[in-house]
């Protein structure tokens, strides 16, 4: 078995470098999806709380449709929804050859829109948990509704939505994994690569699952200090809130 | 012509009407797969729950390790390693008889499915048990109730509607999570559209099967909902 072990280091045998690069891009696409999913979501979370009819409605079915269909389906129909209509477009405008779009970039569009779903649940929640006195204190200091949003509310939300932004999070990280299948190279394919090459299906997976389990791990501590730092101003209750 | 394409049929969509006999079958298993998983699983994560708050440290100690290990890895993953991994042992397995089991990527995604729903479900139910009042258990002590009673007839009954609902998302979470199950060669209802696309090349069936799914997840949510309010009709906040 300890033999075996080399297959994982940095040996002219050992897969440790291919691994390494496929946590490095597990990660990225995580971290490069993180802005995206969660600035859609508050947008999302925004038009729930519309006083317009068709913005309320839009809102909604858009949480319902990503929140019920399973990401891989997403997936899938993203990266090939969007392959065939670029091809078409491609074609209509009567360009040589043909243009594919680079996985990367379907699997973070992907888990956006999955991730905006599921945030702008959290940003709903932290939206109604700040009271109307404060946009109507910035209202009677003159500051217009955008700036009220970006310096009243929003610094009191992101203490609020923490929790469940980091809990959001611990779920994209897990949902990376997905990506494989449309041919990024992150831990998953890197793995699923190394078990067709060697036929040791155990020890690669297995040193797949101890890499989420260290991210995860490094993921839930940052998140405790980040909302430690949230709650500074709060110490009095920080037993209650938490 | 088979009940199961005439949907495709009356839509007008030839792929649906080809390959709706695979899918509703590919559904079944779907359902069959998370209903079987998660009932296992909540059995499961009943006796963890009550291992982790009531039992000794060890165990405590051994239940946050497993449930820091199911929850902080993708099921993806821990499905391949259940799959490839444990049937790289073909030999032991086929010594102890049980290569049937390992074999077969139905019971494979079974049995990863179920521990690991039951890591969540555990802590679902820890949290809930956890914010029962104290006075209850010990009222219930002091009513000269054994231990087992107590979390029995007082506790559990309590608890159980402070689950509902994040049980219910956790019904919903597997119902999609199960669409993995489709890589490791399993004809779930994700496996069956796989193969009608890769035949077809008709993107659609992927949006047929996204509206299936979607009808499903309502489905429960619907339901789940009427149960909650049904069970906490006694409650005065409802």
């Amino acid at each position: 078995m300890l033999d075996k072990l080399a297959l994982l280091g940095f040996g002219p045998e050992g897969w440790g470098w291919a691994l390494l690069q496929g946590a490095g891009i597990t990660i990225s696409i995580a971290l490069a999806t993180l802005p995206f999913g969660l600035a859609l979501g508050l947008v999302v979370a925004l038009g729930k709380r519309s006083d317009k009819v068709l913005l309320r409605g839009l809102a909604t079915a858009y949480t319902t449709v990503f929140r019920g269909v399973p990401e891989l389906l997403t997936l899938y129909i993203i990266y090939f929804g969007i392959q065939i209509v670029l091809q078409e477009l491609w074609r209509a405008l009567g360009l040589p050859g043909s243009f594919s779009i680079p996985p990367f970039g379907a699997g973070m569009v992907a888990l956006g829109v999955v991730l905006a779903a599921f945030s702008s649940e959290v940003w709903v929640g932290a939206l109604n948990s700040i009271q109307k006195g404060q946009r109507e204190a910035a209202a009677a200091l003159g500051l217009s509704k955008g700036q009220a949003f970006r310096l009243v509310v929003l610094p009191q939300l992101i203490r609020v939505a923490l929790p469940g932004l980091g809990n959001n999070w611990m779920v994209l990280l897990k949902e990376t994994s997905l990506v494989s299948v449309i041919t990024l190279p992150d831990i998953m394919f890197i793995t699923t690569r190394a078990n067709v090459v060697t036929k040791e299906p155990f020890l690669f997976f297995g040193a797949a699952m101890l890499i989420y389990l260290f991210f995860s791990l490094i993921s839930a501590r940052t998140i405790d200090r980040l909302e430690r730092r949230a709650n500074r101003g709060f110490a009095a209750f920080g037993g209650a809130t938490r | 012509m088979n009940w199961c394409e005439y949907p495709g049929w009356f839509l007008g969509s030839e792929v649906l009407q080809n390959y709706g006999c695979r899918m509703a079958s590919g559904l079944w298993i779907t359902v069959e797969l998370v209903f079987f998983s998660v009932l296992l699983g909540f059995i499961l994560a009943f006796g963890i729950a009550v291992a982790r708050l009531y039992g000794p440290r060890w165990a405590a100690v051994l239940v946050n390790g497993y449930t820091t290990f199911f929850r902080g890895t993708p099921l993806l993953c821990q499905l391949f390693l259940v799959y490839y991994g444990l049937g790289q042992f073909r030999l032991f397995w086929q010594d102890v008889g049980l290569w049937w089991f390992f074999r077969d990527p139905f019971y494979c995604a079974l049995l990863t499915f179920t521990v690991n729903t039951a890591a969540y479900q555990a802590e679902i139910l820890r949290g809930a048990i956890q914010s029962i009042p104290r006075g209850q258990f010990e009222g219930a002590l002091s009513l000269g109730l054994h231990r087992w009673a107590t979390l029995r007839l007082v506790i559990m009954p309590q608890a159980m509607i402070l689950a509902l609902r994040p049980l219910g998302n956790e019904l919903i979470v597997m119902i999609k999570s199960s669409a993995v199950a489709s890589l490791v060669t399993l004809f779930d209802l994700m496996g069956a559209t796989r193969l009608a696309f890769a035949r077809s090349f008709d993107l659609s069936i992927y949006l047929y099967a996204a509206l299936i799914y979607l009808v499903l997840v309502e489905i429960i949510r619907r339901v789940w909902d009427r149960v909650e309010i049904r069970l906490s009709r006694h409650m005065a906040l409802r």
